[in-house]
């Protein structure tokens, strides 16, 4: 996986509540067999009209924005269901920090598998932040994971939480499933036990 | 030892490693994958050297993006989907994992197969790379969605690396009234407490009006809670669940069932439990429902009418404008005048045999209104052979609706079955999302008695105006 140290880019601001799976990334994009290549897709129905041309009033199409970095949204980000093509996309995209009041667990948790930061913060921080993202080719923000913080274009700094082993994951780019596997013994205990006492299962 | 909630038993039963800052890894006894979220799990591994650690305790089904006409055993004509669906039939006979084929009688939605076959069992742990794997919670099992990168994590090691969650309590309590179902109760619920309300928690249903309900419901019941934003939904395991599973093909036999029952017996949770947050709602109040917007916490009771943006407060202000402009709905219209295009019956919410034949109790006599597409999609090819046998299937179609071969069909539109443009379709689906069903389409959430009131007269209509 990808290491995420500290990321300066532009933020665009997308003030919507609710943001499901099904606008970051269209049911018809997930019949692909691979990872890559979704992020020309990323928000298509607000993207692109029918014919395919860009709709010069969404956000990721406003010069400014077209290289966005950071994401700034409402409440309840990555709804809906678990296609992680949801942050397949975003990370195709260039994308790899989503700031919101809130997000979806199973959004939440597929962000980290993929080397995306997604950062909740209190309503008022978002509010100030989509404000500071509002101003276009200003809009450079930075975020340290290692310290926690987000520098905005005035030089004002806020402070995020971050689970601990998700953090080392993300600084050190580590791959779950080789740090599961060496803890294979303790799995083969744990089957035996429950071999024992659950046989049926 | 201090009281647990049922989420905490099986959660304790299931940890095989506590880090301190209490990150765990947590077994998983089944692990259902069907064709859209496993490909480039299945390739991972490939490509790291990984072999499945448990494949008999995986499932393969292919069921988004099958066709639903009978001639889909002659090949998926979409060439993106065959490619699917044949790399989950290379993949699970690679790696020696049972497929249910779209040839073969079981094959269904996912989330209907696994209680069908006898899967799913109390106490167990279920994941699956679908949100609506809470569907299995029904049975007191824990289960719920997770993404491919965790697919591939479950494949190789049949752990996952989690955080608990916090324990949420809805209670459910006194007699539905009549025309009032699971969906009715479920949809309530997250109209009261939002699609985040549940977020951070996993829920367990409890109360009299929950304790009633069959399997079928219970399982409609659970199949939401990832609409209302929890990790999972939970019940725990009764008589009727012991039921439902005993004799199944995959359920305990002979002496393994005895010390089974008497395990499931204690999965339920203890007097005096905490939970972090409770809601408590009276089930003589709840109505049949419907949803307006393009979120699923948008419920209204069916004899309501179309709200203003100006009823919200925050960021829903302007959700409820986009949502209103994109269902093409002006405030103040009476929901029940909204007239509809199509009907559709199916899903992983309200595909079960429990709902055929509900539709069909409700057609008895009636037809579907002239111009209407009505299609009826079970949940199984298992469901269907049943509603041919009893009968159903038949009634349904004399009274004019499709009837279709399994699959998640209408609820996703990731096969052909999809919305037109501006189509206005009375779903038994779970999701209302912008988009869902099809480019444009208008999509009202609701149960399968109201769905089939809309069929016979062509609007939303509250089912018991018809009885």
């Amino acid at each position: 996986m990808e290491k995420f140290e500290t990321l300066t880019g532009i933020a665009a601001p997308l003030p919507l509540v609710n943001v499901d799976t099904d606008m970051i990334i269209p049911k018809q994009f997930l019949k692909t067999i691979k990872r890559s290549g979704l992020g020309v897709n990323l928000f298509d129905e607000m993207r692109y009209d029918r014919e395919g041309n860009e709709n010069p009033d969404f956000v990721l199409n406003q010069p400014a924005y077209r290289d966005a970095d950071i994401l700034i949204s409402g409440e309840n980000f990555g709804c809906g269901s678990s296609r992680e093509h949801a942050p397949w996309a975003i990370k195709d995209f260039g994308i790899r920090c989503v700031i919101a009041p809130s997000f979806a667990d199973i959004f939440f948790n597929n962000c980290f598998k993929n080397g995306i930061l997604p950062i909740a913060l209190p309503q008022e921080q978002v509010d100030l932040l989509m404000k500071e993202a509002e101003k276009g080719q200003n809009a450079r923000m930075t975020v340290d994971l290692e310290n926690q913080t987000i520098t905005t274009p005035d030089g004002t700094q806020v402070t995020f939480d971050v689970d601990p082993f998700r953090k080392r994951c993300l600084m050190e780019g580590l791959d779950d499933i080789g740090l599961t596997l060496e803890k294979g013994a303790a799995i083969d205990t744990f089957e035996s036990g429950a071999q024992a006492t659950r046989p049926w299962m | 030892m201090s009281p647990k909630t049922l989420y905490d038993k099986i959660w304790d039963e299931h940890v095989v490693h506590e880090a301190e800052d209490g990150t765990c890894l947590l077994y998983i006894d089944r692990h259902l994958v069907h064709e859209v979220t496993s490909p480039q799990a299945f390739e991972g591994l490939r490509m790291a050297g990984r072999t499945p650690r448990a494949p008999e305790k995986t499932i393969a089904v292919p069921d988004h993006n099958v066709p639903t006409d009978p001639t889909r055993v002659d090949g998926i004509k979409d060439e993106q989907s065959r490619i699917q669906v044949e790399a989950l039939r290379a993949n699970a006979k690679e790696f020696g994992i049972e497929m249910y084929d779209v040839d073969d009688n079981r094959q269904g939605i996912v989330h209907i197969i696994g209680p069908e076959q006898g899967w799913t069992q109390p106490g167990m742990t279920i994941v699956c790379g679908d949100s609506h794997t809470a569907t299995h919670g029904a049975f007191g099992a824990l289960a719920h969605g997770i993404g491919t990168s965790e697919v591939e994590h479950v494949l190789a090691t049949q752990t996952l690396i989690q955080q608990k969650s916090k324990n949420m309590l809805v209670k459910v309590e006194g007699t539905l009234p009549p025309g009032v179902t699971a969906k009715d109760i479920t949809l309530t619920i997250i109209g009261r407490t939002g699609t985040a309300g549940g977020t951070g928690h996993v829920i367990e249903y409890a109360g009299s009006a929950i304790r009633e309900l069959s399997m079928e419901g219970r399982m409609t019941v659970c199949n939401m809670a990832i609409e209302g934003g929890a990790r999972a939904g939970l019940i725990a395991p009764d008589e009727k669940t012991f039921e439902y599973v005993k004799g199944r093909p995959h359920a305990p036999k002979g002496a393994q069932w005895e010390m089974a029952v008497e395990y499931w017996k204690s999965m339920r949770s203890d007097e005096g439990a905490h939970y972090d947050k409770v809601v408590e709602i009276d089930a003589s109040e709840i109505t049949p429902v419907v949803t307006w917007g393009t979120s699923p916490e948008d419920v209204l009771p069916i004899d309501g009418s179309v709200p203003s943006p100006e009823d919200f407060q925050g960021g829903k202000v302007d959700a409820a404008r986009r949502a209103l402009e994109y269902m093409g709905l002006e405030p103040g219209t009476r929901l029940s005048d909204i007239e509809i295009d199509t009907v559709f019956i199916g899903s992983c919410t309200n595909g079960r045999i429990e709902d055929l034949r509900e539709v069909a109790r409700i057609m008895e006599g009636k037809k579907v209104k002239d111009g209407l597409r009505a299609m009826i999609v079970p949940g199984s090819g298992m469901v269907r052979l049943q509603a041919e046998e009893e009968g159903i299937a038949q009634k349904l179609q004399d009274a004019g609706f499709e009837w279709r071969m399994a699959g998640c069909s209408m609820c996703l539109g990731m096969n052909p079955d999809q919305l037109a443009p501006g189509e206005r379709c009375a779903s038994t689906s779970n999701r209302n999302f912008e988009g869902r069903q099809g480019y444009k389409g208008r999509t009202h959430l609701m149960s399968p008695a109201m769905a089939a009131a809309a069929a016979i007269t062509g609007r939303l209509t509250d089912v018991r105006d018809l009885a």
